[in-house]
């Protein structure tokens, strides 16, 4: 029996790797999907035969109750709050293998002689203070990113030595714990110090660093998963735990390059505060307006389009119109392509999704890379809701903060129109050079609003 | 936990997170939110330990409580996680 349980979790681990590898190609993706949900569904099963579940009852209510909740929320969420839904299910996972190492030690510790080895204590003290601080980080991001509390970094004075302080004071209480097993204090210290640090190491970062923060979390909620499997000694959770930290290790990585930003940088937090207060007195820019009607017919005019989205687009939930717009030139025959920034939206790959949900063609949207050199042949330059991806200073400006980030080279197109709702600055606190161009032409209002009217235009027109 | 136990269990680690760098790192740009929703669903897979822990008979034990809490918020993150990414991959066609 116990062999066909261990076999079972072969498959399991098996088919979460397949899953992942059949992510490689976006029309076999869903399937990856598919097949890394049954390798989950088989682990459960092995699992419960494994533990003969003598409590049933409480097992199958815990599961529908849970199904009922990730269900609800998995077809309820708008995809511009995706983000947000990721950060809370991060939280959950967290917190999850947090209990089950709660658990587990109270169940040891409990006992008549409670012995627990190095080794296991060791494992269940990680596994509380990477799921503790996965919990409370990834809360205070979902807090952040839907608002409830300011997207500025929180900052304050010692705050760094307050975490290193932190940090030591749960070395000492997790050695503290391993001699005294049967004394439940210093475990209660432990909780208290990880749930701490999770709030501690989130607030100081800004919202629209939350992309690295979500990919970060991802990436611990993985490690926790694989410090659990490290108590209970077990394959599966181990196999799955690291291929999700690895993937949330990745894309932080990404995210950060693509900022030109080390990691240290982004987690010490505080970016765009001190900038934006360094910046205030620079030279203001001239920019020059243009109107609905017009805009329509320099569409209408051009034979190639690129649009450049930015999480302003979600947030005037543009996309479905963009599509729009997308018809009416192509009924034109003129060439319409999106290019997509890598921290372009709140979370690696956002805008992607917000675009396919508004029924555009993935083929159409086109990485930095293999678009960058594009712009300089492209008529017409349409960026919504973008401004720091776009900004030349940081190409021709070293003493601007986010010189070296790289960026999409709109500058260079023959016309640029710009869908801001007013002048205000980028997330960075910078002034936007580009806005100041010969070339750029601001098209002011909420981006929906507009987007729509240059569609009936073109509508008239034809 | 014997420590040949723990090497083995270590040997896994290893490998496992060089075979998910090499994976993730050829995953296009475009997938990254549903990949990032379906790694958290995989990350669930600590329902495994939940159910483990909220195996005991009786009420009144702490650990089982805390096995199930585990076990709800665990169903959660992968059904919940997995249903998105579904829902969130349904949605990239191509004309």
């Amino acid at each position: 029996m116990t062999i066909a349980i261990q076999l079972a979790y072969l498959i399991a681990s098996i088919l979460f790797i397949l899953g992942i590898k059949f992510m490689n190609k976006t029309k076999d993706a869903r399937r990856g999907n598919m097949l890394s949900s049954v390798g989950m569904l088989i682990a459960i099963l092995a699992t419960l035969v494994q533990i003969q579940s003598v409590t049933f009852v409480e097992i199958i209510v815990c599961i529908i109750l849970g199904s009922a909740i990730g269900l609800y929320y998995a077809y309820k969420v708008e995809m511009t709050k995706i983000p947000e839904m990721v950060a809370l299910f991060n939280g959950f996972g967290g917190l999850a293998s947090f209990a089950v190492a709660l658990s587990e030690f109270y169940l040891k510790s409990g006992a008549d002689t409670p012995e627990i080895d190095g080794i296991a204590s060791t494992s269940i003290i990680l596994s509380v203070l990477i799921g503790g601080v996965t919990f409370t980080g990834s809360m205070v991001a979902f807090l952040k990113l839907n608002g409830s509390i300011s997207g500025s970094p929180i900052t304050f004075k010692g705050q760094h030595p307050l975490n290193l302080l932190l940090l030591i004071a749960f070395i000492v209480a997790s050695v503290l714990t391993y001699m005294n097993q049967s004394d439940p204090t210093f475990i209660i210290i432990l909780i208290v110090i990880s749930l701490l640090l999770g709030i501690l190491t989130v607030i100081p970062i800004g919202g629209a660093d939350m992309p690295v923060v979500i990919s970060l979390l991802n990436s611990y909620s993985g490690m926790a998963a694989c410090a659990t499997g490290f108590i209970l000694n077990n394959n599966v959770l181990i196999v799955a735990g690291s291929l999700v930290g690895a993937s949330g290790i990745i894309l932080t990585q990404i995210m950060c390059k693509a900022m030109n930003r080390s990691l240290t940088n982004v987690l010490l937090g505080g970016f765009g505060q001190t900038v934006a207060t360094a910046q205030a007195d620079g030279p203001s820019i001239v920019v020059k307006e243009i109107g609905v009607e017009e805009t329509a017919m320099l569409f209408d005019s051009a034979s190639s389009v690129i649009v450049v989205p930015g999480y302003g687009m979600a947030v005037a939930q543009a996309q479905h119109v963009i599509r729009e717009l997308m018809e009416q030139c192509e009924k034109r025959n003129i060439d319409f392509k999106f290019a997509i920034h890598p921290v372009a939206g709140r979370m690696p790959g956002h805008m992607n999704v917000l675009l396919a949900e508004a029924n555009i063609s993935y083929d159409k949207l086109v990485e930095m890379e293999q678009i960058n050199d594009e712009f300089s042949n492209t008529d017409l330059v349409f960026i919504v809701g973008a401004n720091d991806v776009v900004n030349p200073a940081a190409r021709t400006n070293p003493q601007s903060p986010i010189f070296g980030m790289p960026i999409l080279n709109a500058d260079k197109a023959r016309t640029v129109i710009v869908s801001k709702r007013s002048m205000g600055k980028g997330y960075a606190g910078v002034e936007n050079e580009l806005f100041g161009y010969p070339n750029c032409l601001m098209l002011f209002g909420d981006a929906k609003q507009t987007i729509t009217k240059v569609v009936s235009e073109m509508k008239d027109m034809s | 936990m014997s420590i040949e136990s723990l090497i083995i269990l270590i040997y896994i680690l290893v490998l496992a997170s060089y075979l998910g760098f090499e994976l993730i790192a050829k995953v296009p740009p475009t997938l990254h939110t549903p990949l990032m929703s379906g790694s958290n669903a995989i990350s669930g897979i600590t329902i495994v330990g939940a159910l483990l822990a909220c195996n005991e008979l009786g009420y009144t034990s702490l650990s089982k409580w805390l096995g199930m809490a585990a076990l709800v918020l665990a169903t959660v993150n992968v059904v919940g996680g997995y249903a998105v990414t579904d829902r969130m991959l349904k949605m990239f066609k191509k004309k």
